[in-house]
């Protein structure tokens, strides 16, 4: 096991987890303002299927990204009207719009399958352009990588130092308590939702436009619910969010090395230990105290009289 | 102590509420109600529960929508359509069930009801002013303490502090005592007063005479809905306001003829040396000794968050002992299960029937069934036997007088067929021990006196009962002996005609029992 | 006399209802379809054309119609996976990951006595897929029960972990030596018996009985009785002394028992072999149509039906219009979009 392989190994979670660690940041945002988005999954696949389009078509990453991104706060406006202005079931709305997305993408990006695109370029750093290339190479990220620790640190700075942070989680804990204290809870929650989805969006477009650089069906491949999986890892604080987005891409990593070096372990058992490591902390907190859940998650909120 | 209060007379009322009618499906919560109120007044609002004291501020709060009828701020009406309505023109209300965030600390709960707060929040300088107000008039808390962590009392503060620094000129507060021991409340009129002085207009929801008389300017008085009168504390008087509140004299409960009980008969239910874990908002409960003899209410006074709610789940098996035993009939019970103290005859009247003990969408007959599913199954449970359901439940409403329809879900029920329903269930089947928390709570008149009638014919049939209450003088009518409960331990034990109001007060509080101890 | 009018006239307004839910239902679908026609026009398909496709390729044949009942059974399962544990508050996301532990373990029995005879080792297999399903169910049952997680976080987290698990066989132990990533095929004595020379399996007789099942337990029985009351009021229900604990439990167990079933007729019944990867949303579905149905029995058969004829339609709309599979989702997701949405000129008022 050589010092590349270990940087390359390193380099590829970083890759890998910075379209999750976006994805989380926005379930992060729906769901401290009281929603659960089931239906992430759907979101990425026609974020990251519009943005390859766009890219393919225009030959911008960045176009592309714009489209991915909006393309996400759309998809997440659906899961608004259903739970927030017709009060459906969250869950049951969140795996409609999940099926949507596993439509709508296949549409979208069909006739781009086995495209070819230019990516995010990626910027080198600064201070290690005279290392050897081979070295170099494994650091020279694109910008949605270098912006998304920033990203985190923001997110965190909206929801716990800004009013309009303070009303959000105000409807997740309490929406009635938010419409007393002259706030709307369905605005908030449809902000709330917007805003999650332009990051879904960004995530997304991470991984066509900037990580794979292709198009598949159902490429994802269960992001969306390992993003669900780290919210409640990271207690729905997106500075912890970081920590685990770096855990949970750190097991492909990690897994990506033991291939690497020869050592047989089924990457499929290595796969589950994110998921597992998720229940076993949720079992560790709910056997000392209450854990940070918002307090109406998944509640409808139905006004008054 | 008191200032005078300002004549009604010359000054313009600050806020005028004319004509105010509201209906919620099946009841008119408000028929044209006029209410005024005044600066640097404390206006109490009395009335019985379900009077719609509640209603009525929650609509000057901009909570409801009236169906009609106008509202005047010094004299201009105004359009309240939602609480932010409200809160522009400075008004601000405490619930009965606090709208603070538990998961929220002090400051950013309060920061989340002031009208000027900055885009960018700086929670020490919300820390600040809440110092400073706290210091002002006595509500001393930390700015920075989660509320969950937080006493009732402390939360109430708070609150009050909400209000004051959301720049509120008028506080509705429901019920503001309900939940406080007397030395907190108390505190919480040294409070009100001092505001008064300041230029605020207080409205206090209450159906507590006393204090009515006790703090109040002036004084509405609702009953069903409707305006029964408004006078000057001058003017009133403990029976005038009785009157008014109830529209007639409360009529007499025939108490019966308290059997003598037989010192060396074995006790139905007997707990010793229990001790609970107190998880959560539990109060734990400490070295409780009790028993429960045939044919006798034992009656467990004190307010509430003292432990009478875990001492009636401990008895039922609800909540588990970690320390000493629980007999029942003289055999060990301490870690059955509550359907095993069920089989045994042991009923429970829960303080809500709507919430503890009744299946909202399920008919009456169903949930009449559901305590005793094993009783009324029928070929090892592939049927139920309704009919034999439906006899037992129509013999026992015919003996305790009452009567409603079995065949519709229970949440048509009115609030006191609900508690007859449960009242019913639960005294179905010959029942050795009730236990009955807060019986009459959220009843009218009427099932006040018939609940207690009920109990009272069980215990003469020879059970066992164990009254939990706050209202003093329903355990010193129904009792044949008084527990008092305080910081989850049992601080006294008489017979009530061996004690008065004013002792079992005191014991309740705790504190001032410390104080003749000192003294 | 007078409690026999009532009763009668209790019944029609019931009948009333009915009819008007499925009428409703039925405006619901129409507009569902009516939107995806909007959509197909736009991208250049003739929506008339695909939609005569649709239902001549389903209902116009009794071929069609077959595939539509194959395409039902498995959801009709799925589905009785959600709707019961739903009967007492639990939200059983988890029917995805219940069907794969399903199949997992009704695999390892047909792959270890493929020799038995068929009328062995299929009851063994369908036990087999019971208790894999409930395994992966009394986790989250048991940590509910006790009060330390919410069922609907963990049953989906384990979602995720049951495909893997199943890979982790195939790829590991079980796979063909022509494919990696599926089991060699079934002996012919795990294979479900079909019916009528079809491809619907002994399965569509099993769900029929259990959705009866389920209809006569909630109607008739003491247990029905003591689910309908936890479900009306856990708090209270405990308080009543229903056992809820063991309820919880031994429900949630029965959703995962059921759901494995479903698991154990796909490779048993429709497959014949276990794939990767191969319920592609069969467990969501389910929730779907049990939420839909608001977990009654006749619901889960009526919904089931109307979103198997979209599924199966779906085929042929690859076919002939050019258009991928997934896109049948769209529709789909069209028609859920609808019914949740309860558009108001299709909602009954509320009763005052």
């Amino acid at each position: 096991m050589t010092l590349l392989s270990i940087l390359g190994v390193l380099s590829s979670a970083i890759f890998s987890g910075t379209s999750l660690l976006y994805t989380t940041l926005g379930e992060i945002i729906d769901q401290r303002s009281g929603i659960v988005n089931l239906g992430l999954e759907g979101v990425m696949l026609v974020s990251a299927s519009a943005g390859f389009a766009v890219t393919a078509i225009s030959g911008n990453p960045y176009l592309g990204m714009l489209v991915s991104v909006i393309a996400g706060g759309l998809m997440n406006l659906i899961l608004g009207f259903l739970v927030v202005s017709r009060r459906a079931n969250q869950l049951a709305s969140g795996l409609a719009l999940m099926f949507f997305g596993f439509g709508l993408s296949a549409w979208i990006g069909r006739p781009y399958v086995g495209a070819k695109i230019r990516g995010l370029p990626r910027l080198p750093l600064p201070g290690l352009s005279n290392l050897p290339v081979l070295y170099s190479s494994l650091f020279k990220f694109d910008l949605l990588i270098y912006l998304v620790i920033p990203v985190a640190i923001l997110v965190w700075w909206l929801l716990f130092r800004t009013r309009w942070g303070l009303g959000l989680r105000a409807v997740g804990e309490n929406a009635d308590t938010a419409f007393a204290s002259g706030r709307n809870p369905l605005l908030i929650r449809y902000q709330a939702l917007f805003a999650g989805g332009l990051l879904a969006g960004l995530g997304a477009a991470h991984l066509s436009i900037a990580y794979t650089m292709n198009w598949t069906e159902y490429m994802t491949a269960g992001r969306g619910f390992i993003a669900v999986a780290l919210v409640i890892f990271s207690k729905w604080n997106p500075i912890r969010a970081i920590v685990g987005a770096l855990l949970f891409s750190g097991a492909v990593a990690f897994q990506l090395l033991l291939q690497s070096s020869g050592i047989q372990i089924s990457p499929f058992l290595l796969d589950t230990i994110p998921y597992i490591l998720t229940i076993l902390v949720l079992i560790i907190w709910g056997g000392t105290r209450k854990h940070a859940a918002p307090a109406s998650l998944g509640r409808v909120y139905q006004g008054t009289e | 102590m008191l200032t005078t209060p300002p004549s009604a007379s010359q000054t313009p009322p600050m806020i005028s509420m004319r004509e105010i009618s509201k209906s919620f499906p099946g009841v008119v919560a408000n028929d044209r109600i006029d209410f005024d109120i005044f600066r640097s007044e404390i206006h109490a609002l009395l009335g019985e529960n379900g009077a719609g004291k509640s209603t009525l501020m929650k609509i000057l709060y901009g909570f409801y929508r009236a169906d009609s009828g106008r509202i005047f701020l010094d004299g201009k009406p105004v359009s309240i359509q939602s609480p932010n309505d409200a809160r522009a023109l400075q008004i601000g209300m405490v619930f009965q069930d606090f709208t603070l965030i538990p998961a929220f600390s002090v400051a950013e709960n309060i920061a989340l009801f002031l009208p000027d707060l900055s885009t960018v929040v700086n929670l020490r300088d919300v820390s600040r002013w809440i110092e400073e107000m706290s210091t002002r008039y006595g509500l001393r808390v930390n700015p920075h303490a989660m509320v969950n962590e937080l006493s009732i009392g402390e939360q109430q503060k708070v609150e009050i502090l909400k209000l004051i620094l959301s720049d509120s000129r008028l506080l509705i507060l429901d019920e503001p005592t309900r939940v406080l021991a007397p030395h907190e409340v108390d505190a919480l009129f040294e409070v009100l007063y001092s505001m008064r002085q300041d230029g605020y207009a207080i409205i206090l929801i209450t159906h507590k005479i006393k204090e009515v008389l006790e703090c109040a300017d002036r004084i509405t008085v609702l009953h069903n809905g409707c305006v029964a009168g408004s006078l000057v504390r001058s003017n009133a008087s403990e029976d005038k306001l009785v009157e008014m509140m109830f529209g007639r004299k409360l009529s007499g409960l025939k108490t019966g003829k308290k059997v003598a009980r037989e010192e060396t008969a074995l006790p139905i239910l007997e707990l010793h040396d229990v001790y609970t874990h107190g998880e959560g908002a539990e109060t734990k409960l400490e070295e409780i000794d009790l028993k429960v003899y045939p044919g006798e209410i034992v009656g467990i006074a004190g307010v509430s968050g003292n432990g009478q709610r875990e001492l009636g789940d401990v008895v039922l098996g609800v909540i588990k002992c970690v320390k000493g035993t629980k007999h029942l009939f003289g055999k060990d019970v301490t870690n059955s299960s509550i359907q095993k103290l069920r089989r045994s005859l042991v009923s429970f009247i829960p303080e809500n029937p709507l919430t503890m003990a009744a299946a909202p969408y399920l008919t009456v007959l169903e949930n009449m069934a559901v305590t005793k599913t094993w009783h009324y199954a029928l070929r090892g449970g592939l049927a139920m036997d309704w009919q034999a359901i439906k006899t037992d439940i129509e013999n026992t409403m015919e003996r305790l007088g009452f009567s409603f329809s079995l065949n519709i879900p229970a949440r048509s029920l009115s609030g006191g067929n609900l508690q007859r329903m449960i009242i019913v269930r639960e005294l179905t089947h010959d029942p050795r021990l009730i236990i009955a928390s807060y019986l009459t709570r959220g009843l009218d008149v009427q099932s006040t006196i018939a609940a207690r009638q009920a109990l009272i014919q069980a215990r003469d049939d020879g059970a066992g009962v164990l009254l939990i209450s706050e209202d003093l003088e329903e355990l010193f009518l129904l009792s044949d002996r008084l527990i008092v409960l305080y910081g989850g331990r049992i601080v006294g034990s008489f017979k009530p005609d061996e004690t008065n109001f004013y002792e079992v007060g005191h014991l309740m509080t705790g504190s001032e029992v410390q104080d003749a101890a000192n003294a | 006399m007078l409690p026999m009018r009532d009763a009668i006239k209790r019944s029609g307004f019931v009948r009333q209802k009915t009819i008007n839910a499925v009428v409703r239902y039925a405006f619901m679908i129409v507009l569902a379809f009516l939107l995806f026609g909007i959509i197909l026009w736009i991208s250049g398909k003739d929506p008339i054309q695909s939609y005569k496709d649709i239902f001549s390729s389903t209902l116009g044949s009794a071929y069609g119609f077959s595939e539509v009942i194959v395409t039902m059974t498995p959801l009709l399962l799925t589905a009785l996976g959600v709707a019961i544990p739903s009967r007492i508050i639990l939200i059983n996301v988890g029917v995805e990951g219940q069907l794969y532990m399903g199949a997992c373990l009704a695999t390892w029995g047909a792959l270890t006595f493929g020799d038995l005879p068929a009328w062995i080792l299929l009851p063994l297999m369908m036990l087999l897929g019971m208790i894999g399903g409930s395994l992966w169910a009394f986790v989250p049952g048991y940590l509910r029960a006790t009060g330390i997680v919410n069922e609907t976080i963990t049953t989906l987290l384990l979602n995720s972990v049951a495909p893997m698990i199943v890979s982790f066989f195939i790829f590991g132990f079980w796979h063909s030596p022509m494919d990696t990533n599926k089991t060699p095929n079934f002996s012919t004595s795990a294979r479900l018996p079909t019916l009528f020379n079809t491809r619907i399996d002994l399965s569509l007789v099993l769900a029929l009985v259990l959705l009866t099942v389920f209809w006569f337990v909630m109607k008739y029985t003491r247990w029905g009785l003591e689910m309908k009351a936890i479900g009306g009021n856990p708090q209270a229900a405990r308080r009543n002394g229903i056992p809820v604990k063991i309820y919880l439990i031994s429900v949630m167990c029965i959703g995962g028992a059921i759901s494995g079933l479903a698991g154990m007729a796909q490779v048993s019944g429709f497959y014949g072999v276990l794939l990767a990867n191969f319920s592609r949303g069969i467990g969501f579905m389910g929730f779907l149509i049990s939420w839909l149905a608001g977990g009654s029995p006749l619901g889960i058969l009526l919904t089931s039906f109307v979103i198997s004829i979209i599924i199966s339609g779906g085929n042929l709309l690859q076919l002939t219009r050019d258009l991928p599979y997934a896109v049948i989702n769209v529709l789909l997701a069209f028609t859920l979009f609808v019914v949740l949405a309860r558009p108001n000129f299709l909602i009954q008022r509320k009763d005052a």
